[in-house]
């Protein structure tokens, strides 16, 4: 028994060195073919109930590369947009191998792992959803690959002190201060009363973490906050939350709810015939198209925080020109998601490309050192550095406002299309 | 106390559609004891139904019953002919995994046709009726209204006409009720046709004021459940009744204390009343 074991250690052992000297020639030999290409991973909800936003983030991930390996002179100076492939790695070009998460936080791990082990891919991108990021965050960490999100937005993705992960958008509590930015500068220059606030989400991750971060924010910042009320969504009724909350008699009501909610809430404000000064949501009422499609004008006038807005390229010279591309690929106009698609690949390959090899710790530095400026993004950031967590501390965003059934930015008043309207008419008013 | 009462009236209509909901489950459980798990997938299938010819026909939802309802009674029967047919008299187990399957089936199938998007219909300057002073949308109320006429007509149809009738013999003893001449599989397959009919006529009505998307069912199968429960196994007027505490308990109480535990109020009622009433409110002991 003994010696038998012994020699299964020593296999072991052998085994485990051999690996070990496999991946640490891997960069290597990568590095002497110039010209080579880079294989990036993307993992995306390609099947299932979100395959529509994983076709989408598809097209965005594509055309990212497709900009990095290409030359569009007229895009600078977005990184790497003029000069074809990575210079630095002698013009060497992305490849992209796609893996399907199906939506599920196990698969996302396992393709991980495949796209590591097998595909021997020298970086990810994805996933969308916080909960698939979050395991393959954990692949990423144990083979030591770096990660870069651009849009899930979970605050814990970048909270649990990953040293591979990287994420370019804001996260959920980075919306809620925005929210509160944009709330304080409506007191300030729109003189109006905001001091009793009320919250309304759902109860799972999202709602209830974006609910806990918007009290927080609220009471730091001086507000009431007069309702907190959690559901589970679906649910089938909200009139019992609504009235509490118009018991209360907020100023303003905060909500962090899904699509299906949201357009519940909209209908039972209606029949309630009551609606608050403003009603700002985090998602679901931006859902695009779908909300508008089910409530049709009754959308007006709720708020939206968005990463990216259409409105945003017509103000923006870089964005209306990648939107344009994105446009002539797929027949509509970039989102918050794709947009924020799109950034993540180019500061992914301008990390590798500054990098100047393929060795996971050096891509990692590269990225722990990124410096873009605002004029390099296409989001209304003031730029990409990322803090010691890996989270973008430049990040950004707009205030929209559903007005004529469209999608309006208002904020910030700067690059506003249209004019804020606060307080919203009564529905008899509309 | 405005808000109270406006809790309980708007509590009510939705007890109404509640009771609409649940009414073909208790039917079908009533009549031949079988649990279909299935049941709210019927419902999501009829709001799409709904939904489709009000998009693509103009055919308000309401204008869209007469067809609908019937569409799905065939629905209805043909799932009992292809499937339940075979498990009326399996082990209880084999049932609800054929119900479990079925409801699997109809979900995905639903997936595949339609895509995971949401859809709602949308109507311009729909309108809000007074009832007992609390302004409730009139697709809504209308939704009450219909409701409680489905009920007075099965309940006159199960008591006044002969298929009625022999529904109830089959359903209290399926020998006695073939020894007497009664086609019991036909009633069977009636009481599928009627129940699901039913919950297309709740779909037809709930799809003005109610969103559908192909998981929506998880929103009414447990409270259907719970109405059934508490008013009584297999009884008709005993959804209605279940139906209705439902809809008021979880609107007063989520109203009055706390709308997180609204669902919870609810379940803990449905516990209770296993313990305390097995039969619900209005069922006989000994069941």
């Amino acid at each position: 028994m003994d010696r038998i074991s012994r020699r299964e250690f020593l296999k072991g052992v052998l085994t485990t060195g051999a690996l070990g000297v496999g991946s640490w020639l891997r960069p290597t030999l990568a590095f002497a073919q110039p010209g080579a290409s880079v294989r990036v991973g993307a993992l995306y909800p390609l099947s299932g109930a979100l395959a529509r936003i994983g076709l989408a983030a598809r097209h965005a991930v594509e055309l990212g590369v497709e900009i990095v390996n290409g030359e569009y002179r007229e895009l600078r100076p977005l990184p790497l947009a003029g000069e074809r492939g990575l210079p630095r790695l002698g013009g060497a070009r992305i490849e992209l191998v796609w893996a399907d998460t199906r939506g599920d936080p196990a698969t996302g791990r396992a393709e991980a792992e495949r796209l590591i082990e097998r595909e021997r891919v020298n970086a990810l991108i994805g996933c969308w959803q916080s909960a698939v990021t979050a395991t393959v965050a954990l692949a990423a960490e144990r083979h030591g690959v770096p990660l870069l999100v651009p849009e899930a937005s979970s605050p814990r993705l970048t909270e649990r002190g990953h040293r591979w992960l990287f994420r370019t958008g804001p996260h959920d509590g980075m919306f809620t201060e925005l929210i509160f930015d944009f709330v304080e500068e409506v007191r300030r220059a729109r003189r109006r009363e905001v001091r009793k606030i009320a919250v309304l989400a759902e109860d799972t991750e999202f709602g209830a973490t974006a609910a806990g971060w918007a009290m927080g924010v609220a009471q730091r910042r001086g507000y009431s906050v007069v309702a907190r009320e959690l559901y589970t969504s679906p649910p089938a009724s909200l009139t019992a939350e609504l009235l509490r909350i118009r018991a209360a008699g907020p100023d303003l009501v905060i909500g962090a709810n899904y699509l299906v909610d949201a357009i519940l809430i909209t209908r039972t404000l209606k029949e309630m015939r009551w609606f608050p000064d403003a009603f700002i949501g985090h998602v679901g009422f931006n859902n695009v198209p779908d909300y508008l499609n089910a409530v049709g004008r009754d959308g007006n006038y709720f708020v939206t925080r968005a990463a990216w807005a259409p409105g945003y390229a017509k103000r923006n010279r870089l964005a209306g020109a990648v939107n344009q591309l994105f446009r002539q690929r797929t027949g509509y106009d970039l989102d918050q998601d794709t947009a924020r698609e799109v950034m993540g690949v180019l500061v992914l390959a301008d990390a590798i490309n500054r990098a100047g090899r393929l060795d996971a710790e050096a891509i990692r530095l590269a990225l722990a050192e990124t410096r873009l400026r605002a004029d390099q993004v296409i989001l209304p950031w003031r730029g990409v550095q990322f803090d010691a967590k890996g989270q973008n501390r430049l990040v950004g965003g707009v205030m929209v406002q559903i007005l004529e059934g469209e999608y309006k930015v208002v904020w910030p008043f700067d690059v506003a299309e249209a004019e804020l309207v606060w307080p919203a008419p009564p529905w008899d008013r509309r | 106390m405005e808000l109270v009462w406006h809790a309980a009236v708007s509590g009510a209509v939705l007890g109404l559609v509640y009771a609409l909901v649940s009414l073909g489950l208790s039917l079908i459980w009533g009549v031949m004891d079988v649990v279909n798990l299935a049941h709210a997938e019927y419902l999501m299938l009829a709001m799409y139904a709904t939904y489709w010819l009000w998009a693509l026909g103009k055919v308000d939802p309401l204008a869209a019953v007469p067809v609908v309802v019937p569409v799905f009674f065939g629905f209805g029967w043909l799932t009992y002919q292809l499937l339940v047919r075979r498990i009326v008299r399996a082990p209880v187990a084999a049932q609800i995994f054929a119900t479990f399957g079925l409801l699997f089936v109809l979900r995905y199938a639903a997936f595949a046709a339609f895509g995971p998007n949401v859809y709602g219909v949308w109507r311009l300057g729909e309108g809000t009726v007074s009832v007992l002073g609390v302004p409730v949308a009139t697709s809504k109320a209308a939704a009450g209204v219909v409701s409680l006429a489905a009920f007075l007509g099965l309940s006159a149809f199960l008591r006044f006409t002969k298929a009625g009738k022999a529904l109830q013999a089959a359903a209290q003893s399926r020998e006695v009720a073939l020894s007497l001449g009664i086609p019991v599989d036909r009633m069977y397959a009636l009481s599928w046709g009627i129940g699901i009919a039913s919950v297309a006529l709740a779909g037809a009505l709930l799809i003005p004021f109610y969103q559908v998307s192909p998981t929506i069912g998880d929103a009414f199968l447990l409270v259907a459940f719970a109405s059934v429960v508490l008013g009584g196994f297999g009884r008709v007027d005993g959804a209605l009744v279940g139906g209705l505490c439902i809809g008021l308990l979880e609107n007063l109480l989520g109203t009055l204390l706390s709308p997180t535990l609204k669902l919870l109020f609810v379940f803990a009622v449905f516990v209770l009343m296993l313990l305390v009433r097995p039969q619900g409110l209005l069922g006989e002991p000994g069941r």
